[in-house]
C-alpha cells in the first residue's frame, strides 16, 4: 500500500497555478527522486506533501488518511520530516536544534541526550553539541538540518535539494546519509537539480515540467525513453557534471 | 568654557553626593517611563503580534500608517492626550491631568508605533522559516507559534528598550501633561528645560549626564539583546 497518495493536486499561487493535476502514489521504503528545471514546481510538490501548503485542488492520502481533515493533519506533520534547500537553524546550540523534534514530542531527556548523541557522531558533528547554531558552515547547516529531521523518526523523510552548493565530500557525506535513512526502511522524496544523483539514488524518478508531472518511471525507463521531447531535452541539457554522467 | 567645565564638576558633585532633587526627579522619571513601557509591551506586542499573523483588506496600508507614524511629534501627542484627559475631555473624569498616570498614558501613546512597528518587522524577519521548520519537524500551530516568539526575542527587547529610549527622552507630553509640577510630575527632561532657563546650569548638567547616562545603557543593552 502507498504511504502517500496524490489525486489530482493543484496549487495556485501568485496569478497562475504552479502545481496542475499532480497524481502520484508513493510507495512504503521507496526513494522518489523528483527532477525537473527551475520553477518546475519541485519545491511547491514537496511543500504540498509536508502540509505546509494547502493546496487549492486534489487530496492527499497520507497511511490511508485523508489530510484535508485538520484531525489527522498535526499527526501526518509528525510522521514527516523535510530538509529544505537553505535550512533555518533555531537559535541556540546544535543539540538545541537536533533536539528540538523529540522536544516537542515531550520524549524524555535520556532518551533524547542518547539519540542525539547518535545523530550528531552519524552527521560527523560529534563535537558540535555545544557549538550556536549560527555560526556553522553551509555544509554543517545541511548536515545539522538533516540529523534534525532524521530525529524525528519519520515515516517520510522530504529533501528540497540537499546538496546544493556543497562541495563534493560534503555531498558524498550527505548522500551517504540518506542512503541510511533508506536502510532503515525511510520512505524518501528527493527533488534534485543533479541529475546523476536522482537517477543514482533513486528507486523511481518524477520529471517534472510546468508543475506537472511530465513522466514518473525506473531511472533506466526515463534514460532510454523520455515520454516527449521536453523531458528528452531536460536530460540531454541536465547537470551531469558531478558524476560525469 | 570656565563656566561650563566648573558646571560639570558641581554636576558630578551633584550626583555624587545624592542631591535629593536630582535623585527624586531621576526615580519620577524612570517610575513613568518604565509603566509607560510595560502598559505600552502588554498592548502593542500581542497586537503587533496578531497583525503580523492576520491577512485582511488594508494590512499594507496599515502597516505604511504605522511606520509613518514613527516620527509623530511629542507635542501633538501631547495635545491629542491632553483634549482627550482635560476636563472637558472624554476622559476628564479619570483626573489624568497634571498627574504621573497621565504621563504614563501618553508616554505610552508616543511609543506605540514604534513598538508596533518594530514588533512586525521584526516577526517579518523571521516567521515564514522558523515556521516552516517547526512545522516540518511535527510542531504544532502553537508550539511553532512559541518558537517563533523565541527568535524574535532579541529584536521584540530592542522594540522596548527603544520605546523606553523615546519615553524616557521626550519633553513634549511630560510638559503639556504633567505640567512640571515640581515634587509631582517634575522629570528629568522637563527639569532640564526649566533649570536651564532659571539659570540653573550645574543642575541642568548634572540632570542630562544622568540623562545620557541612562541611553547610553539603553543603547549597551540593546546590543547586547541583539546577540545571537
Amino acid at each position: 500500500m502507498a504511504i502517500l497518495e496524490l489525486q489530482g493536486i493543484g496549487l495556485y499561487r501568485g496569478q497562475s497555478w504552479i502545481l496542475r493535476e499532480i497524481d502520484l502514489e508513493i510507495a512504503r521504503g521507496e526513494i522518489l527522486g523528483i527532477i525537473g528545471p527551475t520553477g518546475a514546481g519541485k519545491t511547491s510538490l514537496l511543500r504540498v506533501i509536508d502540509l505546509l501548503e494547502e493546496p487549492g485542488k486534489g487530496r492527499l492520502w497520507f497511511d490511508g488518511k485523508d489530510m484535508a481533515d485538520r484531525a489527522h493533519r498535526l499527526e501526518g506533520r509528525r510522521r514527516m520530516s523535510m530538509v529544505f534547500q537553505r535550512p533555518a537553524m533555531l537559535r541556540g546550540s546544535v543539540w538545541d536544534n537536533v533536539s528540538y523534534g523529540l522536544r516537542i514530542r515531550k520524549t524524555a531527556e535520556p532518551v533524547i541526550e542518547e539519540m542525539v548523541a547518535d545523530l550528531l557522531k552519524q552527521v560527523g558533528l560529534a563535537g558540535y553539541r555545544n557549538r550556536r547554531a549560527s555560526t556553522l558552515s553551509g555544509g554543517e547547516v545541511q548536515r545539522v538540518a538533516l540529523a534534525r529531521a532524521m530525529a524525528c523518526r519519520p515515516d517520510v523523510l522530504l529533501l528540497d535539494e540537499p546538496t546544493a552548493n556543497l562541495d563534493p565530500r560534503t555531498s558524498q557525506r550527505i548522500e551517504g546519509l540518506i542512503s541510511r535513512c533508506h536502510d532503515i526502511c525511510m520512505t524518501i522524496v528527493i527533488s534534485t537539480h543533479d541529475l546523476s544523483q536522482a537517477l543514482h539514488m533513486s528507486d523511481r524518478v518524477a520529471v517534472m515540467m510546468d508543475g506537472q508531472i511530465a513522466q514518473i518511471g525506473r531511472p533506466d525507463e526515463i534514460m532510454e525513453q523520455p515520454a516527449n521531447q521536453d523531458v528528452a531535452a531536460f536530460l540531454r541539457a541536465g547537470n551531469w557534471n558531478r558524476r560525469g554522467g | 568654557m570656565d563656566e561650563i567645565i566648573g558646571g560639570l564638576v558641581r554636576a558630578v558633585e551633584l550626583i555624587l553626593t545624592l542631591n535629593p532633587e536630582v535623585v527624586q526627579v531621576t526615580f519620577r522619571s524612570l517610575g513613568i517611563s518604565v509603566t509607560s513601557v510595560l502598559l505600552a509591551s502588554t498592548i502593542n506586542i500581542p497586537l503587533g503580534g496578531l497583525i503580523h499573523f492576520s491577512d485582511f483588506r488594508g494590512k499594507r496600508a496599515l502597516v505604511n500608517l504605522i511606520h509613518t507614524l514613527y516620527s509623530l511629534p511629542t507635542v501633538t501627542v501631547g495635545l491629542l492626550v491632553y483634549l482627550l484627559i482635560s476636563r472637558s475631555g472624554p476622559l476628564g473624569w479619570l483626573d489624568l491631568l497634571f498627574n504621573p498616570a497621565g504621563m504614563v498614558l501618553g508616554q505610552a501613546i508616543l511609543i506605540t508605533p514604534i513598538m508596533l512597528g518594530l514588533t512586525i518587522t521584526a516577526l517579518d524577519a523571521i516567521s515564514r522559516d522558523i515556521r516552516d521548520t517547526t512545522m516540518s519537524l511535527g510542531a504544532s500551530e502553537m508550539q511553532s507559534l512559541r518558537a517563533i516568539a523565541r527568535e524574535a526575542q532579541p529584536a521584540l527587547v530592542s522594540a522596548v528598550l527603544l520605546g523606553f529610549g523615546r519615553a524616557l527622552s521626550e519633553v513634549g507630553v511630560a510638559m503639556m501633561i504633567g505640567g512640571n509640577i515640581r515634587g509631582h510630575t517634575r522629570v528629568l527632561t522637563t527639569a532640564i528645560s526649566l533649570e536651564t532657563s532659571m539659570g540653573n546650569l550645574e543642575l541642568s548638567l548634572a540632570l542630562g549626564i544622568i540623562l545620557l547616562s541612562i541611553s547610553l545603557l539603553v543603547n549597551l543593552a540593546m546590543s547586547l539583546s541583539q546577540r545571537r
